[in-house]
């Protein structure tokens, strides 16, 4: 039976007051539209995030005196496992594709919707099941798995810890992530407006094209292994179990195939945020337009290549070594191309200095300093040196939480008056800036001092040598919670009781910006025609 | 005066997209089995000589059967479509009936295939497995893996087609669903069908406490064929078949052929 929708001209209500067959609640969590899904995936995201962050404060606070004060070593395993589990798989992964890509992969395109916008409610749904299948964990006898985020055979096979029951839900949240992956494929590939060309596309649909077809390709490698330390632990297939002739090796290579493409997942969006900052706030159309856009492509390519980097020291050949140190230093290529068109953007721009500039210009900053350590480790006699210490935490801090997060506020500051019709205290925003900066720094900061002097990761105790370390980390972990907390806060009592917004408060020249704030149900008007390259200032010509 | 008011039927079908979802998500099934592949090939390097031991014994027969049954099964479902893109319902509900049967004829003799082995004490975890060499655990840990997750994936193939085979069987129409918010545009109008300028049939005024108009056009299934969104669902359903059966091709020597 053909299902017909009928097409009738409403006086422009916008996406937030429209009523549909349901109300309440229920005209969300049963939404199709993908602007309200997106903000469901604000909503349950951020969520995840103040979790896991708190978990992080408790690990810091543990750290605060030397021997067991706050917790136990049992305890800290597995906060520092759900830690990873929460903001890797329900919190930076989805992160700025889920949020922003939903909201806005269709309105800067200039369509209605996603390709099929029934599967990206269930996307949203499975992730949803997904994260309570993790959180229930906690409740089961054997309690919150302890092996790390990595899950690494054969200890996740033989500990008593509730890990068949993670592993499966993190199995979950990769179907969901590779939906949203298939979804914006289809859409990028058949739902242009009229004259939206490739090359007329913003740079951030370009970044959340590559990424999708990372979470396309990537993902099922690691639904695979995962399922394999299922299948071992509830059926004793072993395939990884040494005992039965498996080699726990093969499982770090099959985990790494997916998991450091996943790094590019988290990342690629970020730059495209970031990418779409710069060019409106210097009044001037981007530098460098397809590099950017091919150097998104060649991360997810060469992205997928360097995986083995993370197991040098792990007994694989040396041959295999120097050939993926060669690959990963060969991935900077790309990523420092973007960050010099970036810079040749603002140069000679009008530049108009907002919260989202500041936050993204931090962005960049924090990043540059977490790829560059990367490139340290990349080095093999280096890498030896600083495995599996503080550095890496560090590094991986100061890329994700400084490139990705950071990326990821500057883009919902830049596109909070668009989804909410509101405008925040910009003030407040400078003022939680400040503390989130200065606390990141003295967090991570010591964290690349401590790992360089040698503190192991993953230990709930240290030794005296590394106490005022640990405490001046402590301490900064307290800035940036503040940070973060004025932050939403700030955002929160925006969404209420904010002035309201333009339609296109930072000038900003890209679809989104040419329709209503908040947009209407189907986006626009009437389907936008597309005559200029995406960053084309008018004025700016003069 | 009739109050008439005219509404812009939309259809919302692109089947080129459809298609490019399916492929999509057909890529991440065989990268889903990649990995497996993968891990079949690295412990058979180590281990080339116990693989091949271990190989001898699976029944060669059942496996050559079940390999016919499911290629037969994929020139079914092909049919089938061609079938329905051609009008013919009642030739494509035979086929994909026809193929859901092969699937059915496949699952039961792996059972008995895998009784067997599992009365002779080959199976996960068992002492008389254990007590091999380490080449044979893992070659029959993987052979249980891979055509195990491939069972599963002919369980859920049967699902899909079953599916489609109710969505052909129905009676082919249309519906057409007037809901909040837009059904204030037709609140005061009548509904009117027609055909050129002869009116079928005239329904009352809609009134105010009416929440949702929904109309639904029967065509006749000898003249106007089929829904034409159930063609691409076959279409779907068909494609994700093919891969079930190509990923057996490749298990079928892997694991019978290299004695």
């Amino acid at each position: 039976m053909a299902s017909h929708a009928i097409d009738v001209q409403n006086a422009q209500e916008n996406y937030l007051e429209v009523k549909g067959r349901w109300s309440g609640i229920l005209s969300w969590i049963f939404s199709t539209d993908h602007k309200r899904i997106g903000i469901l995936y604000l909503v349950s995201i951020a969520f995840f995030f103040i979790v896991a962050a708190t978990i992080g404060i408790f690990m810091r606070l543990e750290q605060l005196t030397m021997g067991p004060t706050l917790m136990k070593p049992e305890v800290y395993n597995r906060l520092f496992t759900l830690h990873g589990v929460i903001m890797i798989f329900l919190f930076i992964i989805p992160g700025i594709p889920a949020i922003l890509g939903n909201f806005f992969l269709p309105i800067q395109i200039g369509a209605k919707d996603v390709a099929f916008p029934r599967l990206n409610l269930l996307s949203w749904w499975l992730f949803m099941i997904g994260a309570t299948l993790a959180i229930l964990t906690l409740f089961l006898p054997g309690g919150l798995p302890d092996t790390g985020w990595t899950f690494y055979a054969p200890y996740s096979i033989r500990t008593g810890s509730e890990v068949s029951l993670a592993v499966f839900a993190a199995f979950i949240l990769g179907f969901s992530s590779i939906l949203t992956g298939l979804n914006f494929v289809t859409t990028v590939h058949r739902m242009r407006a009229p004259g939206m060309s490739f090359f007329r596309m913003p740079l951030f649909v370009w970044a959340l094209y590559a990424t999708a077809w990372i979470q396309i390709l990537a993902t099922p490698m690691v639904g695979i292994t995962l399922l394999l330390i299922i299948v071992e632990r509830l059926l004793n297939i072993g395939i990884f179990d040494p005992t039965q002739g498996g080699d726990p090796i093969l499982y770090q290579h099959l985990f790494w195939i997916y998991s450091h493409p996943a790094v590019y997942i988290m990342i690629l969006p970020g730059f495209g945020v970031i990418s779409e900052i710069i060019p409106t706030f210097s009044r001037r159309t981007i530098f460098g337009y397809k590099l950017i856009a091919f150097s998104s492509l060649s991360i997810a390519i060469f992205g997928s290549l360097v995986w083995a980097h993370h197991m040098f020291v792990s007994g694989q050949s040396d041959l295999a070594n120097i050939i993926f140190s060669f690959l990963t230093f060969f991935v900077a290529i790309p990523t420092a191309i973007k960050v010099f068109n970036w810079v040749a953007t603002l140069y000679k721009g009008s530049i108009r200095f907002e919260p989202p500039l500041l936050f993204a210009l931090s962005s960049i900053f924090l990043f540059s300093i977490g790829g560059f350590t990367g490139l340290m480790q990349a080095t093999l006699p280096i890498n030896v040196h600083i495995h599996d210490t503080y550095f890496v935490v560090g590094h991986f801090h100061y890329t994700m939480f400084g490139g990705t997060i950071w990326a990821l506020i500057a883009g919902i500051l830049y596109w909070f008056p668009k989804i909410t019709g509101k405008m925040y205290n910009k003030k407040w925003i400078y003022v939680a800036w400040a503390f989130m900066f200065i606390g990141f720094n003295t967090l991570y900061g010591t964290m690349l001092y401590m790992g360089w002097k040698g503190m192991p990761r993953r230990y709930y105790d240290h030794l005296p040598e590394f106490h005022t370390d640990h405490v001046i980390a402590t301490v900064g972990s307290w800035f940036l919670y503040t940070g973060i907390l004025i932050l939403v806060s700030t955002l929160i009592y925006a969404v209420y009781r904010g002035t309201k917004a333009d339609a296109n408060p930072w000038g900003g020249t890209t679809l989104e910006w040419k329709t209503s704030s908040p947009p209407p149900l189907e986006n626009f008007e009437k389907e936008p025609v597309v005559e200029h390259e995406p960053y084309y200032h008018e004025e700016a010509i003069r | 005066m009739k109050n008439i008011r005219e509404i812009a039927l939309e259809e919302h079908h692109d089947f080129v997209g459809a298609k490019m979802g399916m492929w999509l998500f057909l890529l991440t099934e065989l990268i889903l089995f990649t990995g497996l592949f993968i891990l079949y090939a690295m412990y058979r390097v180590r281990h080339a000589a116990e693989f091949h031991a271990a190989a001898t014994e699976l029944d060669v027969v059942i496996g050559t059967i079940n390999t016919l049954v499911l290629l037969t099964s994929s020139l079914t479902v092909a049919v089938g479509i061609e079938a329905l893109k051609r009008r013919n319902r009642k030739l494509a509900k035979w086929m994909v009936l026809l193929t859901v049967l092969f699937a059915l004829t496949f699952l039961v003799n792996k059972y008995f295939e895998w009784s067997a082995k599992i009365h002779h004490g080959i199976f996960p975890g068992a002492d008389e497995l254990l007590s091999r060499s380490q080449g044979e655990i893992i070659y029959f840990n993987l052979y249980y893996a891979m055509t195990g997750l491939h069972g599963l994936h002919v369980l859920v193939g049967m699902g899909i087609l079953l599916w489609v085979y109710f969505l052909i069987a129905r009676k082919p129409s249309e519906k057409v669903v007037v809901a909040p918010p837009n059904i204030e545009y037709l609140k005061g109008a009548q509904l009117i069908a027609s055909k050129g300028e002869q009116e079928r049939w005239v329904i009352d005024e809609i009134k105010d406490d009416v929440v949702e108009v929904e109309v639904v056009i029967k065509k006749d299934p000898k003249k106007a064929g089929v829904d034409i969104p159930n063609i691409i669902k076959l279409e779907n359903a068909g494609l994700y078949w093919h891969l079930v059966d190509i990923i057996w091709i490749f298990l079928f020597p892997l694991f019978y052929l290299i004695t």
